[in-house]
Order: structure tokens, then C-alpha cells, then sequence
């Protein structure tokens, strides 16, 4: 089971969902902590969350506030920078892009992409996560080819 | 650098301060401090850093983000300076350009990380403000 595990970790990887700053978020784990990586992902679901209602409130309003998107759209990327979220991020990038140029419709097209990708990430880790905890603990964590 | 090889700074009684707004953010950042030995203390904007300090504490590093709520990093670290806080402060941020880096700094940083945050950009700090000496 735990090659299963380490086969979809490694999956996530190669199709681009998660990038280094995961595997490092991994090895932050520890006796202490060893669910660290499961509770920071669950805080950023939970946090980014808030921001895509947030969003979504304010492209539904129908007014493009491009200097607020983009601060949400900021925060946003902060966040899935911070647990290796890469093609999240990538979305969120070319979103503040976007609000940079004015283009209301390239806001709204990539807004849909992110939200997918957003889903789909959260699926997979959830998954993941399961997975992990019913593998048991394991060694250190070792950095995908 | 393996677990194994990673510091423990516990002996030197460091104290931190997290400077974020973000809880995913806040949450990493502590963990990072904890795992090298450091204790440390999270608040969620530039205002409430400058109200501890008021209170009374203090802390060796203060680790400030720059975009935030009710007072940002630059007007905090301004704030502290002034306050005569001598704490070394290290700017995390995504911002990373020119312009915000160096009106980061002028406003009394002592070093400047751009975010993710990771253990051996945390050593580099603690290395360059003269925390940790690597050996």
C-alpha cells in the first residue's frame, strides 16, 4: 500500500497538480506533527474556499472591481504557492494578469479554469490523504524523480 | 539537508513573531520555527505586531509579511523602528520586485525572503542576521 501511495504522490507530481514546496511541506512532518502537511492543505481548502465565494460574489455583481479581484486573486496565489498548489497558482496568475489588463472575459474564462483545477487538486489530495493514513507511517519523505 | 542535519536552535532561546495574514502562511511559517527549536508567536496584522511590542514583548526575529489588513508590513516595520524596536526583521513576500523590495527594506528590514518560505531560506536568515552559524 505504500507503493500505491507513493506512486499517486508521485503522479501529482508529474501532472503538474503539485510542485517542491509540497515535498517540503512534507518533511516539516514529524512526530509532533506527522499529519502536518493533511491539516496545512485542509486550512488552505478551507481558506481558498472563502476566497472563490468571494470572487465569485464579486463577478456575479457584474461591476469588474479589477483592483479587488486582484487582491483576492493575490491572497489566492499566496496560499497555493505556499503548499506547492502549482497549477492553482498558475491559474491565479493569469487571472491577476487579466485584472492588470482589463479584460473582464479573460477573468471570467480563466476564474472557471481555476475553480476546476481547484477541484480536482482537492479530489486527488483527498484521496491522497487517505490513502497515506491507511498506509501508516512511513520513512522520510523522498523527493519525486 | 536532511532532518537529521537540520539545527536545533533551542538552546539559544530564539523567539519569533509572525507577522501574517494568511493562515495557511501562519501555520507553515510556525512550523518552520518549531522544527529548528525556535519559539514563536503569530499575530495577523502589522497592527497587532506593534500592540504586542506595546504590551510589552519582544522577540529576536520578526518574520512580516507585507500585504495586510489594517496595517501592512511596511507601515509596521516603520512603526517598530520608531518605536526604537531593535528586533531583526525579515520582509516574506511574494513581492518580489525591485521597487517593493527596496521600499520594503527602507522601511528597516534587515533581510528579505521571497515567499514560499522553506527551511533553507529560514537558515539563510537566520544565518545573514547572525542566529545560526553553519558549520
Amino acid at each position: 500500500m505504500q507503493r500505491q501511495v507513493a506512486l499517486i504522490k508521485q503522479s501529482l507530481f508529474d501532472q503538474g497538480y503539485l510542485d517542491e514546496q509540497f515535498m517540503e511541506l512534507e518533511e516539516l512532518q514529524d512526530d509532533a506533527n506527522p499529519n502536518f502537511v493533511e491539516e496545512v492543505s485542509a486550512l488552505y481548502f478551507k481558506d481558498s474556499a472563502r476566497l472563490i465565494n468571494n470572487i465569485d460574489q464579486a463577478l456575479e455583481r457584474g461591476s469588474f472591481d479589477f483592483n479587488r479581484l486582484d487582491s483576492y486573486m493575490h491572497q489566492f496565489k499566496g496560499s497555493s504557492t505556499s503548499i506547492g498548489a502549482s497549477k492553482v497558482k498558475a491559474e491565479c496568475t493569469k487571472f491577476r494578469e487579466y485584472c492588470r489588463a482589463g479584460n473582464a472575459e479573460g477573468c471570467l474564462r480563466t476564474f472557471h479554469q481555476l475553480k476546476k483545477e481547484h477541484s480536482t487538486l482537492r479530489k486527488k489530495l483527498e484521496h491522497y490523504f487517505q490513502l497515506a493514513r491507511q498506509a501508516g507511517p512511513k520513512e522520510t519523505a523522498r523527493r519525486p524523480k | 539537508m536532511t532532518r537529521e542535519e537540520l539545527p536545533n536552535l533551542a538552546e539559544s532561546k530564539l523567539t519569533a513573531l509572525v507577522v501574517d495574514d494568511n493562515f495557511v502562511n501562519q501555520s507553515i511559517h510556525q512550523k518552520l520555527l518549531a522544527r529548528l527549536g525556535i519559539q514563536n508567536d503569530v499575530v495577523c496584522n502589522g497592527k497587532e505586531a506593534v500592540d504586542a511590542h506595546c504590551s510589552g514583548r519582544n522577540y529576536d526575529l520578526i518574520l512580516m509579511d507585507m500585504d495586510m489588513p489594517i496595517m501592512n508590513g511596511i507601515q509596521a516595520t516603520k512603526r517598530l523602528r520608531e518605536m526604537g524596536i531593535e528586533s531583526k526583521i525579515a520582509g516574506v513576500t511574494t513581492r518580489a520586485n525591485e521597487g517593493e523590495k527596496k521600499e520594503f527594506m527602507e522601511a528597516g528590514l534587515n533581510d528579505f525572503q521571497e515567499k514560499p518560505l522553506t527551511i533553507s531560506k529560514l537558515l539563510s536568515i537566520l544565518h545573514k542576521l547572525d542566529f545560526y552559524v553553519q558549520t
